[in-house]
Parts: structure tokens; sequence; C-alpha cells
């Protein structure tokens, strides 16, 4: 176990060393300091990154230098497969530093990978906005975003699998992990599932909802890490997760629920109406799903980071006792956030499963 | 034209109506709760499903306001 720490550690110094000797060398000129952009800062603190971002220092030559922590990029173009670690850029942003691989030049925009047509030596785009002389890969990157998910997935298999072997072992009272994992999951299943699917049918989807409430819970905690991954608050995510409820929904609903949308309890003659909205009461449930999760994080976090933004937007120290007092006081609402909306996803998922297999007497 | 301002002003609206609607519904839960504490774990569940399907609306119109 100390070997493997140390181990650990000793990658990660190899890591930060690789960035450092590499370290960007940005014209820095102390006299005229750039303007604070805050809306600019949120927005690269809550969108997704090719790598985890700690901080900028200047030395003593007035050279900036940026720590951070590279994640491979991996590119799919005509030439095939092609990886390099995102230090490579030397954390250009803008789309003017080269990076050539197999014989392809690369370049990195707003955390967006282009590659560059042939001659062409740096990225230009046209009024709308669309690259000029550069097209855009297959990007399946290891993102901060993806790197995020795979270290919750790995969370939550030893975590739970700890507990799966030590229920095995010890049929008595749980023990370790399981006594605090128990009484969690005991909770989804006795306030949340069967409440609302039904004594009868809640167990085929008590793996589904109890595994949606751990990694929702666990990836909205991993994201209030400072410089950690904004996972919940991308839409993408939320909307793959309310993709599965809108399916686990749809593929185990009743004839009662599909009579109740196709041949509705009212007079013929409203059926021009009441069809098509109980048609698009089928996806706005999930779609209010995934905006909900999305919003509530990506709120939650904005916030935080205005609050941070005052003091540099008054430019003065005395805003900062307010603004860190602030910042607490949100970040502990914010832990009560990460649990109430895992809550309220999976307790919203119970109920829509529960309305689609119910039985009418 | 700039629509920030605007955007700000609607976030706002969306703000004051969640807060009313929410506001209501503790209310309710309250009331209830004094009448009937033998109930509470039940009011308690129905009263965050109605507040979070009401800030569920009012989060659409900050998506909106972001979006401008």
């Amino acid at each position: 176990m100390k070997k493997l720490l140390r181990e650990v550690i000793f990658s990660i110094v190899v890591l930060f060393s690789c960035v450092n000797a590499k370290a960007a060398e940005k014209e820095h000129n102390n006299n005229n300091e750039e303007e604070f952009n805050s809306v600019e800062m949120i927005m690269h603190h809550i969108s997704d990154a090719h790598d985890f971002h700690f901080f900028d220092y200047t030395d003593e030559a007035g050279v900036k230098h940026a720590v951070s922590l590279p994640l491979p990029i991996i590119l799919f173009t005509d030439n095939g497969l092609t990886c390099f670690m995102s230090c490579a850029f030397h954390h250009n942003d803008d789309g003017t530093y080269v990076v050539s691989k197999n014989g392809e030049n690369f370049v990195k925009y707003h955390e967006k990978i282009y590659q560059l047509n042939e001659g062409a030596s740096s990225l230009e785009f046209d009024e709308h906005h669309h690259p000029l002389n550069a097209v855009k890969p297959i990007d399946i990157s290891i993102t901060k975003n993806v790197f995020s998910m795979l270290l919750s997935v790995v969370l939550l298999l030893s975590l739970f699998g700890a507990a799966g072997r030590s229920a095995r072992k010890n049929p008595g009272a749980p023990k370790g992990i399981l006594a605090f994992l128990e009484p969690i999951v005991v909770f989804i299943r006795e306030d949340i599932i069967i409440p609302n699917v039904g004594e009868k049918k809640h167990k085929k989807y008590i793996p589904y909802l109890v595994t949606v409430f751990f990694f929702i819970f666990f990836n909205n905690l991993l994201g209030l890490i400072p410089s950690g991954a904004n996972l919940t608050g991308n839409i993408a995510v939320t909307l793959v997760l309310s993709v599965f409820t809108l399916l686990i929904t749809n593929f185990s609903a009743n004839k009662d629920y599909w009579k109740h949308i196709f041949l509705p309890p009212v007079p013929k003659a409203l059926y021009p109406i009441m069809v098509p909205i109980e048609i698009i009461g089928i996806l706005t449930k999930p779609f209010a799903l995934m905006i909900r999760l999305f919003a509530n994080i990506t709120a939650g976090h904005i916030i935080i980071l205005s609050l941070i933004s005052l003091i540099f937007v008054f430019k003065s120290i005395f805003i900062a006792p307010v603004s860190v007092g602030f910042v607490l006081f949100m970040y502990t609402l914010e832990l009560l956030v990460a649990l109430l909306q895992a809550y309220i996803f999976t307790l919203l998922s119970a109920l829509f499963i529960g309305q689609a297999i119910q039985e009418h007497h | 034209m700039d629509f920030g301002a605007f955007a700000a002003i609607g976030a706002g609206l969306a703000a004051i109506g969640a807060g009313i609607g929410i506001g209501n519904i503790g209310r309710s839960a309250m009331e209830a709760i004094a009448r009937q504490p033998e109930a509470t774990s039940k009011i308690q569940t129905n009263m965050i499903i109605a507040a979070a399907l009401i800030e569920g609306v009012a989060l659409f119109a900050v998506v909106v306001a972001l979006m401008k």
C-alpha cells in the first residue's frame, strides 16, 4: 500500500515536471495588466477542457507559467488515429501554436482541436465563426469530464465491490464500508422506489435507480472539488441520464399507459388537441429532468465563481472577506444541493416509471 | 443593442415567480405538518417533489437568460 502510494505521488510529480519544463512562455507585461473578464473566466471554469488547470504564476523574468495536469488527446483523422498529450500545445488556446503529428498540423482554439489545411500556419475564421483553413477531426480525447467520469466509475466500483464482498462474507450486522452504504441503499429502496413504483414490481428497477443516485451524487461532489470537472453540469451527460429514464419508462409501460396517451378519457372532439399534448408529454418529463440537473449544478458553480470574481472586479482586498464568507455559505449549500439533486432525479425517475406501470382498477 | 440587462431582468422575474411558488408550498406543508405530525415524512416527500417541479420551470428561465 505504501509502495503504491509512493508510485502514485512519483507519477504525479513526473507529470507536473513535464508541464513546468515546457511551460507556456507568454508575453506578459506587468505595467499594462489585461482587463479581468469575469464572464470569460466563469465560462472557462464550467466548460470542458483538455487539461486540469490549477494556477498560473509569473517568475522574476516576467514569464507566465501555467501549472496543470495534461490529459491525452485522441483524434481520428483521415490518416487514422493520432494520440499525444495536451501539454504539447504549451497552454496555447488561441489557435496559433501548431502541433505536428503524423504529418498533420493541429491547433487548439477555445478547447476545441482543429486540423489545419496544407500550408496554413494559424487558425482563421469567417464572419459566421466557421474555420476558413481548418477542419475539426473526430475528437475522442480523455478530457477533464471524461477523466472525472472514469474516476467516479472506479470509485463506485471499488466502494460497492468492497461493500458487496463484505455483505457476502459477513451475514450478520453490516461492518465497515457496508455499514455506511447500506442505510443509504435501504433509504432509496424504502422511501423512494417502493412508494412510487409499487411493492409488486419494484425489484426490477432497484439496480438502475440506485446506480443513477450514486452516479449523480458522486459526480456532484467531485465537481465541487476546486479545479475538478463540472460533469453533472454538462448537458450531454444529463441528456444521456434522462434518455435512460425515458427508455426504461416507455419500454416497461403497460397498456393502460399507452391507452391514456392515444385514447384519453375525454370527449372524442378533443382528441386532436389531447393526443399531441400527451405525446409531447412523454418527452417533456425527461427533458425537465435533464434541464433541472444541468441548470442546478451549473448555476451553483456560476454563483460561487461570480462571488470570487467580485474581488477582482472591485480590485480591492477589503471585498475578499465578504466574498469568501458568501462563497463558504454557497459551498455548504451546494453540498446539500449535490445530495438533493441526486435524490430528486432518482425520485422523479421512480415516479415516471411508477406512472407507466401502475394498473388502473 | 445589449440584451444583457433584459436577461438579468428575466432571471429576476423567474426568481420572484419561483420564490412565491415554493413559499406557498412551504407554508402549506408547515400547516399540514402542524395538523398531522404523524404524516411528516409523507408531506415532506411531496413537498420536495412539488418544489422541484417549480424550480425546474424557474431554471428553464435561467437557462434561456444565460443563452440570451
